[in-house]
């Protein structure tokens, strides 16, 4: 999966959860929660999504790594990558 | 045989479009089934059954729009009777659509489907007939119940309204209003002279329950730091063990934490209505920001007998749903208090407006890391501020003191909730 893809995904996901928005806009240093008004549980939801999407189980104490479009994209990327065999 | 009302779900609601039932007849429903949805002011909603029987008879049609208080349905509770249903649900049928007048008079309704005779005033049959009104549909305000012409012109007037209402688009907010209010009928009047968007409707629901609030309530404001190191450490530990989906968040553990509190402090579970009147179980009422604005509070039954666990399942059931203003008519009704929960990265402290009959509030603002100090130690801690607003005619600050007290043993002991 590449980045465009995963952030497709994220896109999906966002608007999913604050469908009054427009995460494409999101530049890639802004923050997502903060932009796009997203509380801790639809926070958590997302995260729970993303798993269900990507595989990926983002810990909490990893969730201050991902609050960016841009690092949320280089943190999956790089669990992906190390999910490889 | 036990009759199946259009449930209230807060004095302002007047009636409800049956949408689709949900059991039909010969299937045994038991309390907490749901047996039919309904379109309300306050959304769709689903609509449960507090009585076991199987269902004999289905009175109104899918699309109807009845009033509250139209039976709806007839439980048999044994199953057998099968004589006698079909009289009662002859007459029941009478009452379907009753003028939405007074919801809160089932006795009223009662006394008519057994007088099949309308007895009404000359002048009122005469305004009746030229308007197409049928006179057995309403309840007559006259001597011995008599049909007056005031009562017919009502009925006219109600009948405008009600194929008025239909085209409002989005009746599900209407029912918010309901619920928060569950009290004055002015901000109705206001609404119904045209349709409301539903962002409107919850705005004008909003507003009628604060004003109400404020008004009437003597508020009293407390306020306590709480450190949340224990309590957050705690979670985090919790939450390495638990799958994604079962995270725990900080909300659940304020609920919980906030239901065992009232266990020791129960003057503050109660409403104030003619009076203090305590309630005996704990449903807590959780406010949740809608993105198009205003707020809708669903409630958390019997919190206190609920782990932490099964609260934060109730929470992800619920707040999607009530996003959705899709609730069901127990979870918008019922509450015995109300927490809100302003959450990170926003105000630091929130001092709440009673929902009335309610008589306290209890805020939790952002968690934030403070300089707190403890037995002569300055440390940097996570601190949460919680207030609670409290209604003086019910309790005075010493009770609202004292469940902060007892608040602040819980959190600092989460293991033990």
């Amino acid at each position: 999966m590449n980045e465009e893809e995963i952030k497709n995904i994220i896109f999906q996901l966002l608007k999913k959860i604050a469908p009054d928005t427009e995460p494409s806009e999101l530049k890639p240093d802004e923050n997502i929660r903060e932009v796009l008004n997203i509380d801790s549980f639809d926070s958590l939801q997302f995260i729970v999504s993303l798993n269900e999407k990507l595989g990926i189980e983002i810990p909490e104490e990893d969730y201050g790594k991902i609050s960016t479009l841009k690092s949320l994209i280089n943190y999956l990327l790089e669990k992906l990558k190390s999910q490889l065999p | 045989m036990t009759e199946f009302l259009m449930p209230s779900l807060g004095a302002d609601m007047e009636d409800g479009t049956l949408v689709e039932w949900r059991k039909k007849i010969g299937d045994t429903v038991k309390r907490g089934d749901i047996i039919a949805e309904v379109e309300t002011q306050k959304g769709l909603i689903e609509i449960e059954v507090f009585d076991e029987g199987v269902i004999e008879k289905l009175l109104i049609k899918e699309g109807e729009k009845v009033p509250v208080g139209t039976p709806m349905a007839l439980i048999n509770p044994d199953g057998a009777e099968v004589e006698t249903k079909k009289e009662t649900a002859s007459k029941k049928k009478e009452v379907e659509l009753q003028p939405i007048e007074e919801k809160a008079e089932p006795k009223v309704m009662e006394k008519l489907t057994k007088d099949i005779r309308i007895k009404a005033t000359p002048i009122a049959k005469k305004i009746a007939e030229d308007k197409g009104i049928d006179l057995s549909q309403i309840t007559g305000s006259g001597e011995n119940g008599a049909i007056t012409k005031d009562d017919v012109e009502n009925a006219i007037v109600q009948k405008a309204e009600v194929s008025k209402t239909e085209k409002v688009e989005a009746p599900v907010e209407k029912l918010i209003e309901a619920e928060l209010y569950k009290m004055e009928k002015q901000p109705v009047e206001v609404k119904k002279e045209r349709a409301l968007t539903p962002a409107e409707a919850i705005r004008s629901a909003v507003a009628a329950a604060m004003s109400k609030s404020n008004r009437e309530i003597p508020h009293y404001y407390l306020e306590k730091r709480v450190d949340m190191s224990k309590a957050m450490a705690w979670m985090k530990e919790t939450n390495r063990e638990r799958p994604i989906e079962k995270r725990l968040l900080p909300a659940a553990l304020f609920i919980k934490a906030v239901a065992s509190s009232l266990d020791e402090v129960s003057e503050l579970n109660a409403i104030w209505e003619n009076g203090l009147q305590l309630k005996n179980e704990i449903n807590i009422g959780f406010v949740v920001s809608l993105r198009t604005g205003g707020i809708i509070v669903p409630v958390i039954i019997q919190a206190d007998s609920k782990s932490v666990g099964e609260i934060m399942e109730v929470l992800n059931d619920i707040i999607p749903r009530a996003r959705a203003l899709k609730l069901r008519s127990s979870e918008l009704s019922e509450s015995t208090i109300t927490i809100t929960n302003i959450g990170e990265g926003s105000a630091d402290k929130v001092f709440g407006v009673i929902y009335p009959p309610q008589v306290a509030i209890i805020g939790f603002g952002n968690i934030t890391e403070q300089a707190f100090a403890e037995n002569g130690m300055l440390g940097i801690r996570l601190v949460v501020d919680v207030t609670l607003a409290g209604d003086h005619r019910a309790t005075d600050g010493i009770t609202g003191s004292r469940f902060l007290g007892s608040l602040n043993k819980y959190l600092q002991n989460p293991e033990s909730l």
